[in-house]
């Protein structure tokens, strides 16, 4: 049993003076995706359902490629971002720190992952 | 992790059913929650009826006259009865507000009343405040200036002194902090609704000069940042004040100082 009075308790380790730029990055993706998102959905309709040559030739033009990759970039870095928001939320000690690292690692891959079939289709 | 369910400790049972007054003929059922940290038994959830013809029009009418004329036992807070002290915050059909200024008339149905949700119960409808006052405590509640004191006072313009409106008038009666779910969650580090409109409070006062002292100690992904905005505080709150807004307003302080 801690002897500690409410204070202490309340005051924790203070304050990390952090986490004004995660809300300020958060809020510039945010209004990234209200723009990434319809261009994304238009730009990924046009080549859906076309034969193979068509689409391989759509995605090699510059401007369908880059609004992929960065689709691909700010939709899984905002989703990364929220998902670690939420597990900060919900998990705690041990696991925590191993769910976050987790989820970074899994979102670094998406990312790499995408960006290489990008490439791949564009190059 | 945390705890979606309750511990078996804490599972609540049927509890004991007060006969209904004799020959009444407006008679209403009240459910309410009950616990004591003597006997060593589960939470009970306790009926009464009430003959309405002769009860006041709120809950903690409703609540006085069971404690005076059915069950002596039954534990509350309550003390000015207008929505003034703020101590008779409970969750009332579902709803965190002071019994007081809550009409009976508001309720469909049964009334069914608990403590504050997710609160230690200290007993009945009394939650464990400890924790929420000493995190009012930390946001420093209180004007601190560098200045010499002025002879007369610290002076505010009209205008200045409006800011304060719908901040100064909360009661810190917990119902917004007991109904946000990043409260539920992280209440031992995030500072929840009520601290943070006080924390406001002072922040944009003209007359305080720790502003900057002040967004600091805020300056924390769980003491400001674990709001979610999710509202619920500016829902429930029965003094119909908005800390979401404040707390939005701290967080737009703190963009605008580091951009």
């Amino acid at each position: 049993m801690a002897y500690l009075t409410d204070r202490k308790r309340a005051q924790g380790l203070g304050s990390g003076r952090q986490g004004t730029h995660h809300h300020w990055q958060m809020m510039a993706s945010s209004l990234a995706l209200a723009f990434i998102i319809p261009a994304f959905v238009i730009t990924f309709g046009i080549g859906l359902g076309k034969p193979y040559e068509e689409v391989l030739a759509y995605f090699s033009r510059p401007v369908p490629a880059i609004i992929m990759a960065l689709s691909v970039v700010v939709i899984i870095n905002h989703a990364m971002q929220e998902a670690l928001v939420a597990v900060e939320d919900y998990v705690h000690g041990t696991a925590q720190k191993i769910t976050l690292m987790v989820v970074k690692g899994v979102s670094f891959t998406l990312i790499a992952t995408g960006l290489f079939a990008i490439a791949r289709l564009a190059l | 992790m945390v705890q979606f369910t309750l511990p078996k400790n804490s599972t609540i049972t049927t509890g004991k059913t007060w006969p209904a007054p004799q020959g009444a003929t407006n008679v209403r059922k009240f459910q309410i929650y009950r616990w004591n940290p003597d006997d060593g038994k589960n939470p009970r959830v306790d009926t009464y009826f009430l003959d309405m013809d002769k009860c006041g029009p709120m809950v903690l009418d409703a609540l006085i006259k069971i404690k005076n004329e059915i069950d002596p036992t039954l534990t509350f807070r309550r003390s000015c009865r207008e929505g003034i002290c703020g101590s008779c915050a409970m969750n009332i059909d579902g709803i965190n507000t002071l019994a007081c200024i809550y009409g009976l008339d508001e309720i469909k149905d049964d009334v069914k009343i608990y403590p504050l949700p997710h609160m230690p119960v200290v007993k009945d409808l009394i939650p464990d405040l400890t924790h929420f006052y000493a995190q009012h405590a930390s946001i420093m509640p209180w004007l601190e200036t560098k200045t010499n004191r002025p002879a007369k006072e610290w002076k505010q313009s009209i205008e200045d002194r409006k800011k304060l409106d719908g901040l100064y008038e909360c009661v810190m009666c917990a119902s917004c902090s007991t109904s946000c779910p990043s409260y539920w969650w992280n209440g031992d580090r995030y500072l929840g609704p009520a601290a943070l409109l006080h924390a406001y409070r002072w922040i944009i006062d003209s007359r305080d000069e720790a502003t900057g002292e002040r967004l600091d100690e805020l300056e924390d992904p769980f003491k400001l940042y674990r709001c979610h905005t999710i509202m619920n505080c500016s829902k429930t709150c029965p003094k119909g004040l908005n800390p979401a807004k404040a707390i939005a307003s701290i967080k737009q302080m703190m963009v605008e100082r580091a951009l």
